[in-house]
């Protein structure tokens, strides 16, 4: 299975060497690609069989709630923060914004687009989006937030953070051929390396 | 090399004692204060392989003792942390060579303020110089090179033990590849002193306590070390965890309105302080809470330059119902570590038990432990 198509292409776009903190780490499949680019990090995670997975195959988990503890990690402590899938599940994603902003200079942030073409289409026949993506039902999701790209980065904006790439991708986590002219028509999803201004 | 897989030497435990210091090689103490002569005793189990690359310390807490685990003829319960280390148990003593010794101060065997003073043949009592944790780590590195071990694959240890695989980590890095710290701290708060204060002062104000001298004199604070013992494991459980075992229970089927043990969780209480009498000495009882009091490593000047320059990796665990060490109290070595840029990982693990909990079997606990010392066994295996 490989849930989380877009981590290759979230590793080729951090830098050889780096202090990686990764949000939402998972089993730590992201970390542990980062190896081989001689990078070092530390996860952060929740749920107990991710947990495990991370530590069994030498990955560097913390456990601690991003909503209220990221306070934990000190300033500028880390080269670049990955947010990966993770921003819509928190209950204040401006406020896990500003703390990875405080964390470190550089961030990935990815995110899933809900107003790509068929999710319109889906409302327009009056049902709730439901995609790769998107996969849940409305009464089950761990989807706090549902944000289109075009409401995503005035948000980014607003918080000093500039974006130095956005990469569009399509519904199967790949980079999308023509994503970056209509990106908030065609991208499932995108992922955006961001820029603390400070 | 892979791991010596031996069964039945894994199965059982052995005891030894040694001496590691003597007059002629003294232990010199972080007060300047030394000793001449110090026994340990400890326990193995399981076999260590030829490279010496698959040794486990084991670091006990304040009531511990060098049985750790397996059963010993006559024992009526296995040893302290047999939930923990065993034949595939999170520390596999089918893969690991486990070691555990008696605390320097302690009275299981290791040399302690119970033990007869070279210089006078008679008991030191309070002459016994104080100790600091920096003190156990020196008696854990001479064992380490009576043994023959160069670099432990891990040092574990809950509560004082994980004050001391602290302790050893940041003064002596190179000794151990992973850290294990449960339940543990960094820095006592003012309660946890003030409850270490109490149980002291119940010891010492005992009129059997003779200003220490109580062995020679053929008397015992029994009172006093039964009473600290009751306080303590007050702190040891959750109020949870009392209300589910106890709650308003009568111990004699109805409560008889007395000043005597009516309740059921008095007379567990009286079981507690009575059973420690025998096991467990009031003068040690002194010495190590005294240990834990004073403990600050984190505030010395470049406390973290040695480990910074030769990193352990760490798993630092806490229990979220835990009030004697709170997760803040783990929270803040891991900030410590994580700042100093020492790969660290941490879970606060969900317990009803209390700090207890690090001795008892949670599930998800365990398989926390058992995979961060998994990945060790792929490191060489």
């Amino acid at each position: 299975m490989n849930g989380r198509p877009d981590l290759e292409l979230i590793a080729r776009m951090i830098p050889a060497g780096s202090r990686v903190l990764d949000l939402g780490c998972g089993d730590g499949e992201l970390l542990r690609m980062l190896r081989s680019k001689d990078c070092s990090g530390t996860g952060v995670e929740i749920e107990h069989s991710e947990i495990v997975a991370a530590l069994a195959a030498g990955v560097d988990v913390i456990e601690l709630d991003l909503n209220t503890e990221l306070g934990e990690f000190a300033s500028d402590s880390y080269d670049v923060v990955v947010v990966s899938r993770t921003l819509q599940n928190v209950q204040k994603p401006a406020e896990v914004l500003r703390q990875i902003s405080r964390i470190a200079v550089h961030s990935v942030v990815s995110m899933p687009n809900f107003a790509h073409w068929r999710n319109r289409l889906r409302l327009l026949r009056g049902r709730m989006p439901m995609s790769e993506d998107l996969p849940f039902e409305w009464y089950d999701t761990p989807n706090l937030h549902f944000t289109s790209l075009a409401d995503l980065e005035p948000l980014f904006a607003g918080l000093g953070l500039r974006v130095d790439r956005r990469i569009a991708l399509d519904a199967r986590g790949g980079q999308h051929p023509v994503g970056n002219l209509a990106a908030n028509l065609v991208a499932s999803s995108a992922v955006y390396l961001l820029h603390a201004q400070r | 090399m892979g791991p010596v897989t031996t069964p039945d030497a894994s199965a059982i435990g052995t005891s030894h004692d040694v001496t590691l210091f003597t007059a002629a090689s003294p232990m010199r103490l972080v007060s300047g204060a030394v000793l001449d002569e110090v026994v340990v005793r400890y326990e193995t189990y399981g076999t260590l392989n030829d490279d010496a690359s698959n040794a486990v310390f084991i670091a006990h807490a304040l009531t511990g003792d060098a049985h750790a685990a397996g059963w010993r003829e006559g024992d009526r319960r296995p040893g302290w942390w047999d939930t923990m280390i065993g034949p595939g148990k999170p520390v596999d003593t089918n893969v690991w060579f486990v070691v555990c010794p008696n605390l320097v101060g302690g009275c299981q065997g290791s040399t302690g303020p119970s033990s007869t003073n070279p210089h006078t043949g008679e008991p030191y009592g309070l002459d016994f110089p104080l100790l600091a944790m920096a003190d156990f780590v020196t008696a854990h590195r001479a064992l380490s090179a009576h043994l023959g071990i160069e670099q432990w694959a891990a040092v574990i240890g809950g509560s004082l033990g994980g004050m001391q695989v602290l302790q050893w980590a940041l003064s002596h890095p190179q000794d151990l590849r992973n850290a294990v710290v449960v339940a543990a701290s960094s820095r006592l708060t003012a309660q946890n002193i003030a409850f270490s204060a109490v149980g002291r002062q119940a010891i010492m104000r005992d009129s059997g306590f003779r200003d220490g001298r109580f062995l020679s004199l053929g008397t015992a604070p029994n009172k006093g070390l039964s009473v600290a013992r009751m306080m303590a494991h007050i702190t040891y459980l959750s109020e949870a965890a009392f209300q589910e075992k106890f709650g308003r229970e009568a111990q004699a089927g109805e409560l008889s309105r007395n000043f005597g043990v009516d309740f059921a969780v008095e007379s567990y209480l009286e079981h507690q302080g009575e059973a420690f009498l025998s096991r467990f000495d009031a003068l040690s009882y002194l010495y190590l809470t005294r240990v834990m009091d004073y403990f600050d490593p984190f505030s010395d000047d470049g406390a973290l330059d040695a480990l910074r320059a030769d990193p352990v990796k760490f798993l630092v665990v806490s229990f979220d119902s835990d009030w004697r060490f709170s997760t803040e109290h783990s929270r803040r070595i891991v900030r410590h570590l994580e700042q100093a840029r020492i790969p660290t990982s941490f879970r606060e693990i969900a317990s009803p038990w209390g700090h207890d909990s690090f001795l008892l079997r949670v599930p998800e606990y365990h398989e926390t432990v058992r995979a961060f010392l998994g990945r060790m066994a792929g490191e060489w295996a």
